[in-house]
């Protein structure tokens, strides 16, 4: 396996802090907007930008943690049950702006289930999509960005994989390629 | 991940405590989606589940209906009253021209022991036992561990003790398998006559004075006398048993420590628990029945799972 760092510490530091800022141009103060984090790997982004918002805007921010699983497309596809993580919304989001957060969109079978999954607690004025990193080929359906920390040009046997200092020690982000046989 | 070691919920028994922790962990998940304003997932929409239902039943039935359509299965219902059974047809004919109409998953309840095993022998379909005579009833205790983990934190450690009808309690064997498997301790409690010959080898401590019981337990379940299943007369009279074995606010209030108080119902109010006792914030009959939703989709749900498309 072939390792290739697409994003270093500073760089994600410097992404994080855009992504803010263009989350500010356009919600403002926030008044009328939600984050919402997908379980389980976009919690670590929303984490982040909550933090950040937080501490630029001088005031809270309304978050929740969005599970997906009963959502899913692939039931019964897999050889293991999907098992759930948790869902925290105790808000509701009747006529909210709402910013779903994953920390890396590539198919696009998991936003579509975020916003099955995101019916069941009212109806969102609008809903946007922040993805740290953009695999932007090889979408499986028509779902497009409106925040995105870096986009990465990919093959299907490749991956990315974003980490964290809280849980890897290092905030980074890596594209795995397998070696090529002969 | 993993998933379910057994293929079909026949009896605790069958189940590893990796098991009964999985069914937890995605009964967790369950809680908190029937607590939503929109309380339905698409999870099982092609899935169909029959529930046959034998021997009456409002809470489980109710409860399994609640939790199949909470995940949006299509259901059929058939109750053993209004059918063809009692033309004369065997289980497994009336199950196979059932399954024939391509559905899924059966859950049942039967007045024979064994009969859940018995089908899942014989028919291609997933099986749930909701209670099979005197043998097995897994959902209940499930949702009754599941209940005490939510008030206690967890299981591991703490004193059950299962009081009454135990001869003819298929709740409180598999309470028994599946407190065990969480490292509880337990110990029945009732009249000699309805305490079954040989339950101590199943572990488990036997007392016949419900004070001494209460005095060493955190949990107690109290069960029902199920007269329906009494063919001969197991103590002189239901006041007699009540006064003996009947949990009052006097005990309860006399014990030096606050147990929690479990019943899977129907209550009989003034027989094994007083109206004061039950409405107490004590008892946690109430949640058990919440959590029996939750805990029921999430054994149809991790089920339906190994059905292949």
């Amino acid at each position: 396996m072939e390792r290739q760092l697409i994003l270093n510490a500073k760089h994600f530091e410097l992404t994080l802090n855009r992504l803010c800022y263009q989350l500010i141009e356009s919600h403002n103060d926030f008044s009328e907007t939600v984050l919402i984090g997908l379980q389980p790997r976009g919690i670590n982004v929303l984490t982040r930008l909550k933090e950040r918002l937080e501490s630029i805007l001088g005031h809270s921010i309304v978050c929740g943690n969005l599970d997906i699983t009963f959502y899913r497309d692939d039931f019964r596809r897999r050889e293991t049950p999907l098992i759930p993580s948790a869902t925290n919304i105790d808000f509701v989001i009747e006529n909210k702006r709402v910013v779903l957060i994953d920390d890396v969109l590539y198919t696009g079978r998991s936003i579509r289930s975020g916003l099955d999954a995101l019916l069941a607690f009212g109806r969102p004025e609008q809903v946007e999509l922040l993805a740290l990193i953009d695999r932007r080929f090889k979408r499986h359906l028509p779902i497009q960005p409106d925040y995105v920390g870096k986009t990465v040009d990919t093959l299907i046997s490749e991956r990315v994989s974003v980490e964290w200092k809280e849980i890897e020690g290092e905030d980074k982000v890596i594209l795995y390629t397998p070696e090529a046989n002969g | 991940m993993d998933s379910l070691s057994a293929d079909h919920l026949i009896g605790i028994k069958d189940l590893s405590s990796k098991d009964i922790e999985l069914i937890f962990k995605t009964a967790d998940a369950f809680k908190e989606v029937i607590n939503r304003p929109i309380k339905k997932v698409p999870s099982l929409r092609d899935i169909t589940i029959a529930n046959l239902f034998f021997e009456n039943s409002t809470r489980t039935r109710l409860s399994f209906e609640l939790a199949e359509k909470r995940l949006s299965a299509d259901i059929v219902n058939f109750s053993a009253a209004s059918s063809s059974v009692k033309k004369g047809e065997t289980l497994v004919d009336t199950v196979n021209n059932i399954l024939s109409m391509k559905v899924d998953m059966v859950v049942m309840r039967h007045p024979n022991p064994g009969a859940a095993k018995f089908l899942s022998e014989r028919v291609d379909a997933r099986i749930v036992n909701a209670g099979d005579g005197t043998h097995e009833h897994p959902t209940q205790a499930l949702l009754d561990s599941y209940s005490i983990r939510e008030r206690l934190g967890s299981i591991e450690g703490k004193k059950v003790v299962i009081v009454g009808d135990i001869l003819h309690s298929r709740v409180a064997l598999s309470n028994i398998y599946a407190l065990q498997k969480q490292g509880a301790e337990v110990m029945v409690c009732g009249p000699t006559t309805l305490i079954p010959k040989y339950i101590d080898k199943l572990g488990v401590k036997v007392e016949h004075n419900l004070r001494k019981a209460l005095e060493w337990c955190d949990v107690a379940n109290m069960l029902r006398i199920q007269l329906e299943r009494q063919d001969i007369k197991y103590f002189p009279s239901l006041r007699e048993y009540s006064m003996q074995f009947g949990l009052t606010k006097e005990i309860l209030d006399s014990l030096d420590k606050k147990i929690v108080v479990m019943h899977p119902g129907p209550i009989n109010r003034g027989v094994e628990i007083t109206s004061d006792v039950a409405d107490s914030d004590q008892a946690i009959i109430l949640q058990q029945v919440e959590n029996g939703v939750a805990v029921r989709m999430a054994v149809i749900y991790l089920l339906a799972s190994k059905i292949k498309r």
